[in-house]
C-alpha cells in the first residue's frame, strides 16, 4: 500500500505541545463487525491525516465507512461486535489504540470532540440544555453546578443563541433543529478542543439554517484553528468548506485530492461518476448519469477493486488486484501534491 | 406497455358502494363521468383556488375550546397542466407536504378548492372521490416506513386492485404486478419477496410500482429521492422522467433539494409559511428569481464547485421559520427579510405579476409576492 500523505511521524514526547507532524494520523485501519451472517469489513486500510486549521472532508455513501471510522477514532464503537484488527490512530504522536481507557477518556471531549447528525436525539430529552452542556466541565474541570451554569450561558452566546440567559433552562424538544445543532457544537466547543469530528452535521437541517450552521463551524474553526473531519455525502457542501477531500467507497479511501482538483478532474471513476449524477442549480441538464448497481455489501465485498461491479472502465485486471493508493500525476509526470486514486486506470480516468 | 395504457373500462364499472351517499345518484354519475373522460386540450388537468388547511389548536380536556389555529397551507393556488411536473420547494414547516395531503384527499380542506378536470374534489364523495383518488395516487419520502414489512412485493403493488378491482379483473393481477415490476426497472421474479430483501432505491422503485399500479394520470411525490443516496437518486430520478414521457404523466414533486426540483421540473413554486411567494418556470425561478426569499433561498445552495465559492454572493437569513400558528401581519417572510419597510407589515403582497415587469418580456415577469420585487440573479457566479 503506498500513502501518499508521507510524513515524518516519529512519536513525539509526551505533553509536547507544539508537535510539529500532524495532529491525526490515521494509519492502514481495519476495523470489522462480526454479525450473524458473517463479518462485516466496514473499514479496510483507511489512511488520513488532519493538521490544526485543516478541514478534511470524508466523502461517502451510506455504508462505506465513513461514520465507523469517525467512531475508532473517537473511541466510541461498540466493541463487540465492533473489532478493530489492525492500524494504528496517532493523536499528536502517540497511538490512541494502545493508550488505556483512562486516557482515552482524558482525551475524549477535551481534544477531540464530536458533533452528531441528529441533534434531536443525541441530546437528552429529559435534561435541560444547560445542564448538558454544563456537565463537560463539571465532570472534567470539576467546576461546580453554579459555575458551570454561568459557563453553558457563555457557550450559547458564542454559537449565537439568542437570549441565552433565559433559554438556558429550556429542554431539547423547545429549540429549532437549527438551534439544537448550535447546541451540539457548543458541546463539542465546550473545552475548546484541538480536533472537532462533525458527522454529518447539516444533514436533517433546511438550506438557509444549514448554510447559518455551517458558516458558525467554519468562524469558530478558524478562531480556535482547531482541525476539522467533516463527514458527509453532499458534495455541495463539502465544495463551500473543505481544504482537502477523502472519497471513501466500501470502506477504503478511493480518492484523495485538494478539494479544486477534485471537482476540476476526478481520477477516479467512481468520484466521476458521482459529480456526474447530480443535478446544477446554475444549468439544466439532459437526462442525468447514474452509476449503475448498489453499493456492495460489506459481508460480501466483490473481490478486486471493491468498485468493478459498477464501473464503466472495469478490466480484468480489476477483478483480481486490488488497486493500491497510486500517486497521481501530470501527463508529463509532473507532481499533483496530495491527489491519490485507487483505480488501476487512474491514468486514462483523469487525462482522458 | 400498451397494457398499462389507460383501460377504457366503463365508469359503471365501479362496484356498488355500499356507503351513505350524500350526492344524488344523477349528478354523481354525471361527476364520475367527468372525471373519466381524457382531459380537454389546453385546460389544466388540476387547478387549485385558494386552498387553505388549518388545523385547530385546542385548550382543555372534556369542553376543548378553540384557542387559535396551526395556519399549515393558508391560501394557496396553482395550475398543473397534463404531462407536466410542478415542483413545490420551500423549508420544513412551510405547509408543502399538507398541500400533498388535501390534494390527496388525505385530509379535508378548511375553505379553498382543487379543480380536477372542473370537478371540485374537496366536496366530492362516495362513487366520484373514488374515481379521483384512482387517477391521483402518490409515492412517499421514506421506503423504509411507507411499505408494510409483513406484505410481499406482490401484494404490496397488487393492493390497489383490491379497492379498484376494475382495472385488473382478479386472475390477471399476478401478471399486471409483474409487468409493473418490469416496467421499474425490478426483476419480476422478486414478485414474493418481502420489502425487507431490498435496498432503498429498489424499495422506492416498489413504491413508485404501487403508485403506477392503477394507470393514475398524477403522481404527487413527497420527498420522493431524499433518503436515497446520491448515486441511486439519479437512477431513480432518471426512472420517474422516463415513465412521466411513457404514461403522460403529470407531477408534483414536492422536495427540499433545490437542485433536484429544477433538473426534472418545468415549472417550479417557492412556498413560506403556508403561502406560495414565487411561482414560474424553472428558469425564471432559478435564473431571474424576484421574490428576496426565493433569492436567500437559492443563494444558500451549497454548489459542487469549489471555484464559486468566493466569488457567490451568499444571502445568510438571519433567525428561524416563525410559528405558523402565529404568523407575521403583511408579508410573512418580513422578520426575515432585509429589504422589509412599514408597508409590509401592513399589506399583504399578492401572488402576481410585480407591477415593474408588467407587459415587458422578460423572464423576470412571472408571479412573485413582494412589493419590492427586484431581479436578482444569485445561481451564477458574478
Amino acid at each position: 500500500m503506498t500513502t501518499i500523505d508521507k510524513t515524518s511521524s516519529v512519536p513525539a514526547p509526551r505533553g509536547s505541545d507544539d508537535f510539529g507532524g500532524p495532529l491525526l494520523e490515521v494509519r492502514d485501519l481495519h476495523v470489522e463487525f462480526h454479525t450473524r451472517d458473517g463479518v462485516a469489513k466496514a473499514v479496510n486500510g483507511v489512511n488520513y491525516t488532519v493538521s490544526a486549521g485543516e478541514t478534511l472532508a470524508v466523502l461517502g455513501e451510506s455504508g462505506s465507512g465513513k461514520s465507523v471510522t469517525a467512531q475508532a477514532i473517537m473511541g466510541i464503537l461498540d466493541m463487540p461486535p465492533g473489532r478493530i484488527p489492525k492500524g494504528e490512530i496517532f493523536f499528536r504522536g502517540e497511538d490512541m489504540l494502545k493508550m488505556s481507557a483512562d486516557e482515552r477518556r482524558k482525551i475524549r471531549g477535551r481534544k477531540i470532540a464530536m458533533i452528531f447528525q441528529d441533534a434531536l436525539s443525541s441530546l437528552n430529552p429529559v435534561l435541560s440544555v444547560g445542564y448538558q452542556l454544563g456537565e463537560m466541565f463539571r465532570v472534567h474541570q470539576g467546576l461546580s453546578k453554579k459555575e458551570a451554569k454561568a459557563k453553558a450561558i457563555e457557550l450559547m452566546d458564542k454559537v449565537k443563541i439568542p437570549a441565552a440567559k433565559a433559554r438556558v433552562d429550556d429542554y431539547p424538544h423547545q429549540f429549532s433543529g437549527g438551534m439544537r445543532q448550535r447546541i451540539m457544537i457548543a458541546m463539542a466547543l465546550a473545552l475548546e478542543p484541538d480536533l472537532i469530528i462533525a458527522d454529518e452535521p447539516t444533514t436533517a437541517l433546511d438550506v438557509t439554517v444549514q448554510a447559518q450552521v455551517m458558516d458558525l463551524l467554519a468562524e469558530l474553526q478558524r478562531e480556535y484553528n482547531m482541525g476539522l473531519i467533516l463527514i458527509t455525502h453532499d458534495l455541495g457542501v463539502v465544495a463551500d468548506v473543505a481544504d482537502k477531500i477523502a472519497v471513501m467507497y466500501a470502506g477504503r479511501i478511493v480518492e484523495t485530492a485538494p478539494v479544486h482538483e477534485l471537482y476540476k478532474r476526478p481520477a477516479h471513476p467512481y468520484t466521476k461518476g458521482l459529480l456526474d449524477s447530480i443535478p446544477r442549480l446554475d444549468q439544466k441538464g439532459q437526462e442525468l448519469y447514474a452509476i449503475k448497481g448498489l453499493p456492495p455489501n460489506l459481508t460480501r465485498i466483490p473481490s478486486g477493486c471493491a468498485f468493478n461491479p459498477r464501473c464503466p472502465m472495469a478490466q480484468d485486471i480489476c477483478r483480481t488486484d486490488i488497486p493500491a493508493l497510486f500517486p497521481v500525476t501530470e501527463r508529463d509526470g509532473g507532481e499533483l501534491p496530495g491527489r491519490g486514486s485507487a483505480c488501476h486506470f487512474w491514468k486514462e480516468t483523469i487525462h482522458g | 406497455m400498451a397494457e398499462l395504457s389507460k383501460s377504457n373500462e366503463p365508469a359503471d364499472a365501479t362496484p356498488n358502494v355500499s356507503e351513505v351517499e350524500t350526492v344524488d345518484a344523477a349528478t354523481e354519475s354525471e361527476a364520475v363521468a367527468a372525471i373519466e373522460a381524457p382531459v380537454e386540450r389546453g385546460e389544466p388537468i388540476l387547478q387549485v383556488r385558494n386552498l387553505v388547511k388549518h388545523f385547530p389548536l385546542t385548550q382543555g380536556i372534556l369542553f376543548k375550546k378553540q384557542i387559535g389555529a396551526v395556519k399549515a397551507v393558508d391560501g394557496v393556488s396553482f395550475d398543473l397542466h397534463q404531462g407536466e411536473t410542478l415542483g413545490i420547494v420551500g423549508e420544513s414547516g412551510c405547509g408543502k407536504s399538507t398541500v400533498a395531503k388535501l390534494l390527496m384527499t388525505l385530509e379535508t380542506a378548511t375553505a379553498g378548492e382543487v379543480f380536477y378536470k372542473g370537478q371540485d374534489i374537496t366536496k366530492l364523495s362516495g362513487r366520484a372521490l373514488k374515481a379521483v383518488r384512482r387517477n391521483i395516487q402518490m409515492v412517499f419520502q421514506d421506503p423504509y416506513t411507507s411499505l408494510n414489512p409483513r406484505m410481499t412485493v406482490g401484494d404490496i403493488i397488487g393492493e390497489p386492485f383490491d379497492i379498484h378491482p376494475e382495472v385488473a379483473p382478479k386472475g390477471d393481477r399476478r401478471r399486471k404486478v409483474q409487468e409493473l415490476l418490469d416496467v421499474v426497472g425490478l426483476n419480476p421474479e422478486y414478485i414474493n419477496r418481502y420489502p425487507h430483501q431490498f435496498s432503498g432505491g429498489q424499495r422506492q422503485r416498489i413504491g413508485i410500482a404501487r403508485g403506477l399500479a392503477l394507470n393514475p394520470e398524477i403522481i404527487i411525490c413527497d420527498e420522493p429521492v431524499s433518503a436515497l443516496d446520491v448515486s441511486v437518486q439519479a437512477q431513480v430520478i432518471n426512472l420517474m422522467e422516463k415513465l412521466q414521457d411513457e404514461f403522460n404523466l403529470s407531477y408534483i414533486f414536492i422536495a427540499h433539494d433545490l437542485s433536484i426540483v429544477r433538473h426534472i421540473s418545468d415549472r417550479v413554486g417557492v412556498m413560506y409559511l403556508g403561502a406560495m411567494a414565487e411561482i414560474g418556470t424553472d428558469t425564471q425561478i432559478y435564473d431571474h428569481p424576484t421574490h428576496p426569499y426565493t433569492q436567500a433561498l437559492l443563494s444558500a445552495v451549497p454548489v459542487p464547485d469549489p471555484e464559486s465559492r468566493e466569488g457567490r454572493e451568499r444571502i445568510i437569513l438571519t433567525g428561524d421559520v416563525p410559528s405558523p400558528a402565529n404568523p407575521p401581519s403583511g408579508c410573512r417572510f418580513r422578520t426575515r427579510c432585509w429589504k422589509a419597510q412599514d408597508r409590509c407589515a401592513e399589506e399583504v403582497p399578492l401572488l402576481a405579476i410585480p407591477e415593474r415587469f408588467v407587459g415587458k418580456d422578460t423572464p423576470a415577469a412571472h408571479e412573485s409576492a413582494c412589493h419590492f420585487a427586484e431581479e436578482k440573479d444569485v445561481v451564477h457566479a458574478a
